[in-house]
């Protein structure tokens, strides 16, 4: 048994120390919004928060997560930067397929929670450890921007 | 119906659960009492199976069953023919495979299906699964397509002589042969197109419910046509009645053809959910989706043009030889055919001589992946283009404009069988020449010189061929007024909740928050065929447009009698019915809740309101287009950075410009990732797989890319009522000798004149050194 913190509340597990967090997510409680994708942190479709930060969930053993705060995509849209990644989304017709689209805005998100006027080359390199096949990179560059733009009260 | 109907970039409707973790994929579905299985896959691409023994891995722990090969014939299951041969086309008969659901006596590739563990949980059946033990005799392997067809070599089936399956060949060899003798230039290339894996992000998976009261199955399964899993695996496989299986393709996350058709895993776990009782669950690890999944490309062509003094193109000849890989699985014959048929793209090239023949190798078997051949003929003919341009010293667009096919020649039949209705190919041309600054090149060709850096540039110009088969629409009004469109076809990213809605809107005026999308139940829609090969468009859309037209019919007498009005002074506008000449009218939405009235008959004779549609993409559309491409070389290491890229597109009427611009988006991605990073290689002495993850297959990623520049210049289409074609190929069709091309542009100072794909920077670097090496 392990006791994480996850989007804020206080969940006991059963998993063994060595489970990656993206299965006590996804098998343990439910939460299904996390995807797998690689299991090697190659793809970034099961990228998750650990005190905000992104990380890979399916290479994150749940004994490292103890004592930490793991945030999902299910609770972005209650934090003002998650809900101004979303909302640029959608208006930047972002997502095709949609799969690897909770990677990509948790990664987006951690980038502007921590850099409010990031550069093409900023969003470049908090980006490019998410495949997106669908082939959703220039979208996504302008989302960001303009999620940027709304958090900083000019959109 | 300006705002929200057709061509307007309304916001995806489908967008709100992606973007919350509220999507549903079959992985994120689980269900009581389910259990997990897993497969074991030929370590080997060739061997005999000698024996199986599978009783240390049934008595491991939580250990449900274990299934071989003879378990599957024992249990009278069926194997997978291909969906089609050439000869439904009038072409060869070939020679066809049946693909078993497991393997018992010789495997023919890594990853041929040998057994199947179910297990309490996924751990105990990985765990079981390693205590299979199975007596391979290896056996040499043909992995590589020439090897495959040279002359004496092995046969992989051992019926099919020279393992090729079928030879496919158009055109006029005696008056192609006088054209190349009296013609002023020819010009030749040979070409390689690299083995490529569509990689969705989420790997294939299905999970098998079977109900032993009613002696009926349900499959959940990542598919981009769910009618057709059910078709294939009830005849071909299970061999029971097609009403005794559902099947469910919820959201799916990315097809490009990898998912059209059923795999064996999909027959497997419907078998394994009776022999259980259980639910059973299977989901690829990305390793297994290598191994596994179908490959696509894998080509080999030698072709040459022959061209008068002006430039003006006599005569094309061309011989492939194209992988099928160890079956004859799946969709495989159609990238085969297609890469045949394209070649001469939209170019009136006089007379042609052209031939591929499909060979089997001891590889993963091929399938459809997005462009599924028409990448393949679009590279030949502009790589042809290219070097004729600079063997007679002319401008590489004005070679193209010379030799295109003109709007004035519509409709124009080309040698292999097509028919293009429409199209002006050299304006869109010179259209995405001007918006990419065409003639500013040579500043900046010199400004890179001076940063040290080569650069160079390309313009190509393809065309395509949209929608395949024919497919049912259905509008279904619900007692409350609301109506559903029940789509054949089967949307994974292309947002078809969102077009079909404007397209309702538009003719039907009802608002699109009325509107709702069902699809991807074979319970809830009666047939469809899915989505691939750009279809859902024009068959999708062209029975929408008939079905809506039915629901106008339909819906008119009850109108005419709460008008009290005769039907024939009754016009359709705006969402309902008016009375000419008087203000009378009533909404389609107040005569749809009319029809649901519970006493007596409604007037018309039907309880409900609902209509369906059909259309036949006979003849298909051709989308085309122009790309206009600008990279830059650094010569000390060999990267290539896309400096910009120019795409100008004519898929005839654009229903929504955003999701339309995404599609291009995604096939340019797909296409330059072929041309510059991705290949699936195999040892070849060995056979084994060398790219079986993402750290050694390179897929594209956010940092490769520039900005793309897409526009749209359309012709409608003259063969449908939307005027529609195309679009989901496009972009991946075009954008590999456009990379291609403008590599070799910036090369050939150094002497370099080809280059395969993928050209990474290692192979970049050493061409250069190489060539340096010539010249020292």
């Amino acid at each position: 048994m392990a006791t994480i913190n996850v989007n804020g509340r206080s969940m006991k597990v059963d998993a063994s120390p060595d489970t990656p967090v993206l299965w006590v997510l996804r098998d343990e409680l439910g939460m299904t919004g996390t995807k797998f994708g690689c299991g090697m942190a190659l793809c970034g479709a099961c990228t998750v928060h650990l005190d905000g930060a992104p990380v890979r969930s399916c290479s994150l053993p749940v004994s490292a997560a103890v004592g930490h705060r793991i945030t999902t995509i299910e609770a972005m849209s209650g934090t003002p930067v998650g809900k101004a990644v979303q909302t640029s989304w959608v208006a930047n017709d972002v997502p095709q397929c949609g799969y690897c689209q909770s990677g990509q805005i948790m990664s987006a998100s951690a980038l502007l929670a921590k850099n409010r006027k990031p550069s093409d080359a900023d969003i470049d390199q908090a980006m490019s450890g998410n495949i997106c096949r669908c082939g959703t990179y220039n979208q996504i560059r302008a989302a960001i921007k303009q999620a940027a733009a709304s958090l900083n009260g000019r959109a | 119906m300006a705002g929200f109907g057709i061509g307007q970039p309304v916001i995806r409707l489908e967008d709100a659960r992606f973007l919350t973790g509220q999507g549903r994929y079959v992985g994120d579905v689980d269900l009581a009492r389910q259990a997990h299985a897993v497969v074991l896959y030929s370590p080997h691409p060739h061997a005999l199976i000698r024996s199986i023994d599978t009783r240390a891995a049934r008595e491991a722990p939580g250990v449900l069953a274990v299934l071989t090969g003879a378990d599957a014939e024992a249990a009278g299951l069926g194997g997978f023919p291909p969906l089609f041969m050439p000869a439904v086309r009038g072409q060869a008969v070939g020679f066809r495979t049946l693909r078993p659901v497991l393997v018992a006596d010789r495997v023919r590739c890594i990853g041929d299906r040998v057994a199947l563990v179910v297990a309490e949980s996924l751990a105990e059946a990985r765990d079981a699964l390693e205590r299979i033990v199975v007596d391979y005799q290896p056996l040499p392997a043909l992995v590589d397509i020439e090897t495959a067809a040279a002359p004496g070599a092995e046969a992989i089936w051992p019926e099919c002589h020279g393992n090729v399956a079928f030879e496919l060949r158009h055109g006029d060899p005696a008056a192609t042969a006088t054209a190349f003798e009296r013609a002023d230039h020819v010009v030749s290339v040979r070409l390689r197109n690299n083995r490529l894996i569509a990689a969705s992000i989420e790997p294939r998976c299905a999970l098998g419910v079977y109900d032993t009261g009613a002696d009926a199955w349900t499959l959940y399964t990542a598919s981009q046509n769910p009618h057709g899993v059910r078709t294939m695996i009830c005849d071909a496989v299970l061999r029971v009645p097609q009403s005794r299986l559902r099947v469910i393709a919820p959201d799916v996350g990315g097809g490009f053809g990898l998912k059209t058709n059923p795999y064996p895993e999909d027959a497997l776990v419907l078998w394994a959910a009776k022999v259980c009782g259980r639910p059973v669950k299977w989901v690829a690890s990305r390793s297994e989706s290598f191994l596994a999944d179908n490959h696509a490309r894998d080509q080999v062509v030698e072709g040459a043009l022959a061209l008068d003094a002006t430039g003006r193109i006599v005569a094309l000849r061309a011989q492939a030889l194209h992988a099928l890989g160890s079956y004859t699985f799946s969709a495989g014959v159609a990238p085969i055919e297609t890469a045949l048929k394209l070649i001469p793209g939209f170019y009136d090239i006089g007379t042609l001589d052209v031939s591929t023949r499909a060979v089997f190798t001891h590889t993963s078997p091929m399938s459809s992946y997005r462009g599924a051949g028409r990448p393949e003929a679009t590279f030949l003919m502009e790589r042809l283009l290219d070097e004729a341009a600079v063997q007679l010293g002319i401008d590489r667009l004005e070679i193209r404009v010379r030799n295109a096919i003109a709007p004035a020649s519509m409709p124009y039949a080309t040698p292999t069988g097509m028919v293009y209705d429409s199209g002006d190919f050299a304006g869109l041309m010179s259209a995405c020449a001007r918006a990419a600054d065409w003639s500013g090149f040579e500043a900046r060709c010199a400004a890179s010189a001076r940063a040290g850096r080569l650069r160079g540039r390309s313009i190509v110009g393809y065309i395509e061929q949209g929608g395949r088969f024919n497919d049912r629409m259905e509008l279904r009004f619900d007692p409350a007024g609301g109506v559903s469109v029940v789509a054949g076809t089967h949307s994974h990213g292309q947002g078809h909740a969102t077009t079909y809605a404007q397209m309702v809107h538009e003719w039907l005026g009802l608002p699109l928050e009325q509107i709702r999308f069902v699809q991807g139940d074979t319970d809830q829609v009666p047939f469809g065929r899915g989505s691939f090969a750009a279809r859902a468009s024009l068959v999708g859309g062209c029975a929408l447009r008939l079905a809506a037209d039915a629901i106008i019919e339909r819906a008119r007498p009850m109108a005419a009698s709460i008008l009290e009005s005769a039907e024939a002074d009754l016009t359709f506008a705006q969402g309902g019915f008016q009375v000419a000449g008087t203000d009378r009218s009533v909404s389609l939405t107040e005569v749809a809740r009319a029809a649901f009235r519970p006493s007596g008959l409604p007037v018309g004779g039907a309880v409900g309101l609902e209509a369906s549609g059909s259309w036949a993409a006979e003849p298909p559309n051709y989308p085309n287009g122009a790309h206009v491409c600008e990279i830059e070389v650094d010569p000390e290491t060999g990267e290539v950075s896309i400096d910009r890229y120019t795409v100008v597109d004519d898929i005839g009427t654009v229903v929504n410009p955003m999701i339309c611009i995404g599609q291009v988006h995604g096939g340019l991605a797909q296409g330059i990732g072929q041309a510059l990073l991705e290949s699936v290689i195999h040892d070849p002495d060995s056979g084994q797989l060398l790219t079986g993850s993402f750290a050694d297959y390179a897929m594209p990623r956010a940092d490769d890319f520039p900005a793309f520049e897409v526009g749209f210049r359309s012709t409608p289409c003259s063969t449908n009522p939307i005027g529609i074609k195309g679009v989901g190929e496009a972009g991946a069709v075009a954008s590999p000798p456009a990379i291609i091309n403008a590599l070799i542009d910036a090369l050939r100072s150094q002497g370099i004149h080809e280059i395969e794909m993928p050209a990474t920077p290692a192979r970049i670097w050493q061409a250069i050194a190489r060539h340096r090496g010539d010249r020292a």
